[in-house]
C-alpha cells in the first residue's frame, strides 16, 4: 500500500501545526466562530448534536495494521471507546473535544492519515472497490489511480473552493463494488480493443435531495490523459455551476440543466484547451505510485480446499468469503452489522483484534467499505478456519454480507444535526425482526439502506429496499423506497407512498419481502424479481 | 417556555442556560422568554458557548422538556446508547425523551 513520501509527510505534519494554531486561536477568542467554521470542516471536524464529530479519512478504504490500531487508540483516548464506519470509507468519531483535536490529527500523522478533505466544498476522499488488487474480477488494481487522483487534488488551489462537494470514485472490475455511478465522477478502468489502459468516465451522480445515475460522458479515455480530463470537467463545473442555491450546487445539476451532450461537448472542448498544458501527471510518477500497490508475496502451489466440516464456520464462508484472484487465498468480509448492533459501529477492543489478525492472516492489509465493513483481503484458505475462530471470539464473525440485516444506516437524528428521524433504532428492528439466519438466507441479496435525511449519507436512493426518515409534524416518519440499486445496473429507488411511524415500516418491510417470496421466480434476487412484476405489486402488498 | 441551548466551546457537551451560567442538565434550563438571543450572542462573544440557539420547551414537575425530539436527544444522549447518556443507570432516564 502506499507509503507517504517526504513531501506527503511535510505537507500533513505542517496541516496539523496549522490547525494546532488555529484551535488555539479560536479557544483565545483571536478568532469568531464564523471564521473558524470553515477551517475546522477543512480539518474534518463537525459540531454534531453531542459533541464534536471528527472524520478520518482512509483513502480508498485502505489500511494497514498500525493504522488500525491507532483508529483504536483514538477511540480509547479521546473520544467513547468505539468508531463509526461511514457509507464512503471513512470513521467518525462521535464524542471529540475541540481541545483535543490538534493531538489526535498529530496523533494520525504519525501513522501517515489525516483529516483533510473529510468535509467542505472539496473533493472529497477518494473511495474505490474493496476488493481492489484482491478481486478475481479486475483488470488491473484501481488503486494507484485513486492514489494519484489524491495527490493531484490535495490543496490543489483551483479545486479549494468548489460550488459544492466533490465525490470520486474509481474502480477496474465488471462488478460496481463502489457505486460509481452515484459519484460526481465515476471512473472504471477498461481497456480497448488495442489492449491500452484507460477509463470509462461517468459524470453527474449522486443522491440526495437530487438523484442521479451519473450517464457515461466518455467510453474510453486514456488513462494517460487522466487528470487532464477531470479537470476540464471540473472547470466546466466550476465556471458554470450555480452558486446561488445550496441544492443545485453539485455537477449532476448542471449535468442534468446543459444535458449530457452539452456537458459532454463543453468537457470535451475544455479538455481540448488545456491538453498539451503538461497538466496530466507524467506516466512515470503513475508507476512509481504503482509501486507502492505491488501485490504482496502471495504463495504459490496452495491448495483451494477448504474444511467445511463445522456447519457455523461453512455457512461463514458461504455467505462472507468471496474469490481472490490468486490461487489459494479468499477475500474475507467482517461484517459489522451483528443482530442488536449498530451499523459500522465498532469497538476500539474490536478495531485491535481486526488489526492484529490483519497482520497475521492479510498481509498486514485490510479495508473499510462503503457498506460499513470491513475486508481482510488477502486471506490463505487453509488459515479461513482459525481466522474465523478467532473473529467470532471478537463478535465479528456475523455470516450475513449482503443479506437484509447487512444494512447501511447513517447514524441519524442519534447523533447527527441534519438528520430528521433516526435510522439506527430502524436498523436494528428490522435485523432483530429477521434475525433468523435461515430467513435471511432464504430471501437472498437484499440490499437494505437507510438515511435519516434527504442528504442521504445512508444510500436509500440505492437499496433495493431504501428507507428514508422524515419529521413529519415533529414527529419521525419513514418512507419506503424500492428498486434502487449501487451496482452495475444502477437504479434509483422509488417511494411507494405515505410513510410509517418506526414500528409500522418494519412492518412494511416484512411485507415486502412476503410478496417477494410469493412471486419471485427461480434464481431471481429481490431486485430481479421487482425489475420483472414492477412496482405495484408490491404497493399493493404495503397499503392493501 | 423557552430555553436557550448551545454547546461548550473546547469541549462540544451540550449544555442549557440556567440564568447565571450553564449547565449540562436540562433540567436546570430557566424561560428565558425573550432575552435568549442577546443572552446567547454576550455568551458567545464571552466563548463560553458555540451556536446558541433558543427552543421552545414544556415546563413539566421533572423540569424542562425541549418539544423538538432533536433537542430531547441532545437533552440526554443517543437512544441507541444508553450507557453513554448523561443518566447511565437510570432505566428509565429516556422514557420522555421519544
Amino acid at each position: 500500500m502506499y507509503k507517504y513520501d517526504q513531501y506527503d509527510q511535510a505537507i500533513v505534519d505542517a496541516r496539523v501545526d496549522e490547525f494546532r494554531d488555529q484551535v488555539r486561536r479560536r479557544l483565545a477568542g483571536q478568532i469568531t466562530e464564523d471564521q473558524f467554521k470553515p477551517l475546522r470542516l477543512k480539518n474534518g471536524l463537525y459540531l454534531q448534536l453531542h459533541a464534536y464529530m471528527l472524520r478520518v479519512a482512509i483513502p480508498y478504504g485502505t489500511l494497514n495494521g498500525k493504522q488500525m490500531r491507532m483508529l483504536g487508540h483514538i477511540a480509547r483516548k479521546y473520544d467513547r471507546g468505539y468508531g463509526h464506519f461511514t457509507t464512503r470509507q471513512n470513521i467518525q468519531y462521535n464524542w471529540i473535544k475541540l481541545q483535543d483535536a490538534p493531538d489526535i490529527l498529530a496523533d494520525l500523522a504519525t501513522v501517515e492519515m489525516h483529516a483533510i478533505q473529510t468535509s467542505g466544498e472539496s473533493i472529497r476522499n477518494l473511495s474505490s472497490d474493496q476488493y481492489a488488487g484482491a478481486a478475481a474480477d479486475e483488470i488491473a488494481d484501481p488503486r494507484p489511480w485513486a492514489e494519484l487522483l489524491r495527490q493531484a487534488t490535495t490543496f490543489h488551489p483551483e479545486f479549494s473552493y468548489l460550488p459544492r462537494k466533490f465525490k470520486i470514485a474509481v474502480t477496474a472490475a465488471d462488478e460496481d463494488r463502489a457505486a460509481i455511478r452515484l459519484h460526481d465522477i465515476g471512473l472504471k478502468l477498461v481497456r480497448n480493443a488495442a489492449g491500452e489502459l484507460g477509463f470509462e468516465v461517468y459524470i453527474g451522480g449522486g443522491m440526495g435531495r437530487t438523484p442521479f445515475v451519473a450517464p457515461l460522458i466518455r467510453p474510453f479515455l486514456p488513462a494517460a490523459n487522466l487528470f487532464s480530463y477531470l479537470e476540464a470537467a471540473l472547470r466546466v463545473w466550476n465556471r458554470n455551476g450555480r452558486r446561488d442555491n445550496i441544492h443545485k450546487q453539485r455537477i449532476k445539476i448542471l449535468v442534468h440543466d446543459l444535458g449530457q451532450e452539452e456537458f459532454t461537448r463543453q468537457v470535451e472542448a475544455e479538455w481540448q484547451h488545456i491538453l498539451g498544458n503538461a497538466s496530466d501527471v507524467p506516466l512515470v510518477e503513475v508507476e512509481r505510485i504503482a509501486t507502492h500497490f505491488a501485490p504482496p508475496p502471495f504463495e504459490t502451489g496452495l491448495s483451494d480446499a477448504i474444511d467445511r466440516s463445522d456447519p457455523d464456520f461453512a455457512l461463514w464462508v458461504d455467505q462472507n468469503v468471496k474469490p481472490h484472484k490468486a490461487p489459494g487465498y479468499a477475500i474475507v468480509n467482517i461484517s459489522l452489522k451483528p443482530v442488536g448492533g449498530i451499523p459500522g459501529d465498532v469497538s476500539a477492543e474490536q478495531i485491535d483484534v481486526i488489526a492484529d489478525l490483519a497482520e497475521r492472516y492479510s498481509f498486514d492489509e485490510l479495508r473499510a467499505t462503503h457498506a460499513q465493513n470491513i475486508v481482510l483481503p488477502h486471506v490463505r484458505k487453509r488459515d479461513l478456519y482459525e481466522l474465523w475462530t478467532a473473529l467470532a471470539d471478537a463478535g465479528l464473525a456475523t455470516p450475513n454480507l449482503d443479506l437484509i440485516s447487512d444494512i447501511i444506516a447513517c447514524p441519524g437524528l442519534d447523533y447527527c444535526s441534519l438528520a430528521n428521524a433516526r435510522s439506527i433504532p430502524v436498523a436494528q428492528k428490522i435485523a432483530d425482526r429477521f434475525a433468523d439466519l435461515g430467513r435471511q438466507r432464504e430471501l437472498g441479496e437484499l440490499k437494505l439502506k437507510i438515511s435519516g435525511c434527504i442528504n442521504a449519507c445512508g444510500h436509500h436512493h440505492a437499496g433495493h429496499i431504501g428507507i428514508l426518515g422524515v419529521d413529519r409534524k415533529g414527529t419521525e416518519n419513514y418512507q419506503l423506497l424500492l428498486g434502487g440499486s449501487g451496482a452495475e445496473d444502477a437504479s434509483l429507488g422509488k417511494i411507494t407512498g405515505p410513510g410509517f411511524n418506526e414500528d409500522g415500516i418494519v412492518d412494511a418491510v416484512e411485507r415486502v419481502t412476503d410478496k417477494y417470496l410469493a412471486v419471485r421466480q427461480e434464481g431471481e434476487r429481490f431486485l430481479d424479481t421487482y425489475r420483472r412484476v414492477g412496482f405495484e405489486p408490491f404497493k399493493e402488498a404495503i397499503y392493501g | 417556555m423557552r430555553i436557550l441551548t448551545g454547546n461548550d466551546l473546547p469541549t462540544g457537551d451540550v449544555i442549557w442556560w440556567t440564568g447565571d451560567g450553564w449547565s449540562r442538565h436540562v433540567e436546570e434550563a430557566v424561560d428565558v422568554a425573550d432575552q435568549g438571543e442577546p443572552i446567547a450572542r454576550a455568551e458567545e462573544a464571552a466563548r463560553r458557548v458555540n451556536g446558541a440557539y433558543v427552543i421552545d420547551a414544556t415546563e413539566t414537575p421533572d423540569g424542562p422538556r425541549p418539544a423538538h425530539i432533536k433537542d430531547r436527544i441532545r437533552a440526554l444522549g443517543p437512544t441507541v446508547r444508553p450507557d453513554l447518556t448523561l443518566k447511565p443507570v437510570d432505566p428509565n432516564a429516556g422514557s420522555w425523551v421519544i
